[in-house]
């Protein structure tokens, strides 16, 4: 089948004190080709765990994922990552940066150019292309770091909080970036996030996790992001239904939050 | 002592002064003068440039004053040169008393001069005397051995310019100190001052008439250039080969298990032991020629260098790798355009420490045996209590490890600019 397919995937690690963990309790998902999914939930539900394990960076202990048929093993090129921060080469200009996969696989140098000055130009950094990332801003070098993943043309593109370490101002602008890339490319995008106004409107569809042990807990599908590209964010966050969703959202994570509080009073 | 004390009093009192002055200098309204919290506040802790200045100068003064030298306006008391008298009062078998005058020319180290002339005033037993003495040293004066009846039973020598004198007591007098030897003869020690002599410090100008004196005809068989040359040329060939070894074994350590575990109680041993204390294994293995002191070298750079290329792979953030991966990288991709470059910072840092730790091993291995280089220039001038030559040394040491440090700082802020900015 076309799309992401992630099937009874279970993670468990094992602790000194012959105690464990289950990260994850049988995960089953399918996600279509060009959906944009974004992931919520407390802190220490698994998310992480599972973008990992997409991004083949983890082997789970139960279960498979599939894209397009084939099992993932590894990291690989088709699955790009982009990271919360840290994860650009300082070494290297925002060219070389955003050149890095292509360069590895070896793609000829005027074939290279013109991706990356066209990536350049999408992200609206092309006036940046000889700068060192270290001297670029938090939101330029997330633009940056969008563009090195677009270079590769992956087909799933697996965002651990990349807008995490943003102001609030950067953050809203960058939300609209995604949304176009997202229209433009027609690329499978997760996106793991904390903000679940984030979730909201970055999310076609939006998974609800909760923890011990980490699982789907609700899912939601949504119209803002489709209604979102092109337009103001700030006027979606006025209409009734986004409102509502976001305190049933907020009340359950809240919820979830207040029980593992709870849970802990309760060992101590 | 007195320095010490004379230093602090000049750092206290140019401090005062500086104060002072710069109450009536306009500041610069600058954000750091602006901030009411700086006690604390490292960033507000900037380099006063008149301190800098005075201490430099000051260090210079301080040594001008002590060494009696040409450049300062200022000197500390000297010893006393120049002619002086004093007289004695004997006693001879008889009972009878006579005085007679001592006449003492103090001259400088290394002159020649001829003993004062007495008055001829020689009436009564006792006769003038004349002595010469060097400056800084004490001189005997065997009064008594032109006095008359000197030899009897009874003479001995009552007061110095009046006062009463015995055995193995001192009198002061105007230009130094007279005391009594056991035996009865006189000793005579000019007063030395605060001054330092040749011999323990020279004063500056001597340092520096000796810097171009060896810079043009060279010491011990090689120019000067030879020696600094000879040791930094081991120091590099030291440092290069434990580059060479250390950095691939770091990498190894940082990125394999077995490397890690069959290194790491090898690494973690040697890292502590001084280099010196290895150069007497190194000169019972290689003797004390080149090879000796490269091996000795090679062994100071290795560990920190293997260090520093470790601590470089592991302090690579995860997410480059993963990012790396991702993006369709191979192994030898990440390592090449991820893991290096990443490690470059620590590497330099490492290097820097190096540097600094081979130049000052290859100074001690040229003290203990070498025919050229730095180290062996200043342990043969101070085996002839040559102090000019030894002081000159130093200071080029400091200057060339000084030297060092700067080089391999802006060379690291050319090849790793990113250092520090991650």
């Amino acid at each position: 089948m076309k799309g992401l397919c992630i099937s009874d995937v279970s993670m468990r690690f094992e602790l000194a004190n012959n105690s464990h963990v289950q990260a994850l309790l049988d995960i089953n998902l399918e996600i279509q080709s060009g959906e944009i999914v974004s992931v919520l939930g407390p802190s220490g539900c698994g998310k992480t765990t599972l973008l990992n394990i997409l991004a083949g960076f983890l082997a789970p202990t139960a279960g498979s994922v599939e894209l397009n048929g084939v099992a993932v093993t590894g990291p690989a090129s088709e699955r790009g990552m982009v990271f919360q921060q840290g994860a650009l080469f300082e070494w290297m200009n925002v060219h070389q940066n955003v050149a890095f996969g292509p360069n590895m696989k070896g793609m000829d140098k005027s074939e290279r150019n013109d991706i990356v000055d066209h990536l350049l130009e999408t992200v609206g950094l092309q006036d940046f292309k000889e700068k060192a990332v270290y001297e670029l801003s938090g939101g330029m070098q997330q633009r940056v770091a969008l563009a090195r993943c677009l270079a590769n043309d992956p087909e799933v593109i697996l965002m651990d909080e990349p807008l995490g370490a943003l102001d609030a101002l950067t953050r809203e602008k960058m939300q609209g970036l995604v949304l176009r890339l997202w229209k433009e490319t027609g690329k499978t995008i997760i996106l793991i996030t904390h903000s679940v106004e984030e979730a909201l409107l970055l999310g076609e569809r939006l998974l609800v996790m909760a923890p011990r042990p980490g699982r789907v807990h609700k899912e939601y599908r949504l119209p803002f992001a489709e209604m979102g590209v092109g337009a103001d964010l700030r006027e979606i966050k006025k209409i009734d239904g986004y409102s509502q969703t976001r305190e049933e959202i907020l009340s359950m994570i809240w919820d979830m939050e207040e029980e593992i509080m709870g849970r802990k009073e309760n060992v101590s | 002592m007195i320095i010490a004390l004379i230093y602090v009093a000049t750092f206290i009192l140019a401090f005062i002064i500086v104060r002072v002055v710069s109450r009536f200098v306009k500041s610069r309204a600058d954000f750091t003068s602006l901030k009411t919290v700086t006690f604390g506040d490292e960033s507000a802790v900037i380099p006063d440039r008149a301190a800098t200045i005075i201490s430099i100068v000051g260090i210079f003064l301080i040594w001008g004053a002590f060494t009696g030298s040409k450049l300062t306006l200022f000197h500390v008391p000297g010893p006393f040169i120049g002619d002086t008298s004093f007289s004695y009062t004997a006693e001879n078998a008889a009972g009878e008393k006579d005085d007679a005058t001592v006449f003492v020319r103090v001259h400088r180290v290394g002159e020649i001069v001829d003993a004062p002339a007495t008055k001829g005033d020689d009436t009564g037993f006792a006769k003038d005397d004349s002595v010469t003495i060097q400056a800084g040293r004490s001189g005997l004066i065997r009064s008594s051995r032109n006095d008359e009846g000197s030899k009897d039973e009874g003479y001995r020598i009552v007061a110095i310019n009046g006062s009463p004198i015995d055995s193995e007591t001192k009198v002061e007098i105007a230009d130094g100190t007279v005391l009594m030897t056991p035996k009865g003869s006189l000793n005579f020690e000019p007063t030395e001052g605060w001054q330092m002599e040749k011999i323990w410090l020279p004063p500056p100008e001597d340092v520096w008439s000796r810097l171009v004196e060896i810079a043009s005809k060279g010491y011990r068989n090689f120019t000067l250039i030879e020696h600094l040359g000879w040791s930094l040329l081991r120091v590099l060939a030291g440092f290069a080969i434990g580059c060479i070894v250390g950095i691939p074994l770091g990498y190894a350590m940082g990125l394999s298990n077995w490397f890690r575990g069959w290194f790491d109680p090898i690494v973690e041993f040697m890292r502590p032991v001084p280099p010196l204390a290895l150069i007497p294994l190194i000169i019972i293995w290689f003797g004390i020629d080149e090879t000796g002191k490269i091996v000795l070298l090679f062994l100071a750079a290795l560990w920190i260098m293997t260090i520093a290329a470790r601590a470089g792979v592991s302090g690579v953030n995860i997410s480059k790798i993963h990012a790396a991966y991702s993006l369709g990288a191979s192994r030898w991709q990440i390592m090449r355009h991820v893991i290096v470059p990443n490690s470059l910072p620590e590497i330099f840092t490492g290097a820097r420490v190096a540097m600094g730790v081979c130049w000052g091993t290859v100074v001690a291995a040229e003290l203990v045996a070498a025919e050229k280089g730095a180290g062996q220039m200043i342990v043969a001038a101070a085996k002839f209590q040559l102090t000019d030559i030894v002081v000159m040394g130093i200071i080029l040491i400091g200057i060339v490890g000084y030297g060092i440090d700067i080089l391999m700082r802006s060379l690291e802020r050319i090849l790793v600019p990113w250092k520090g900015r991650a």
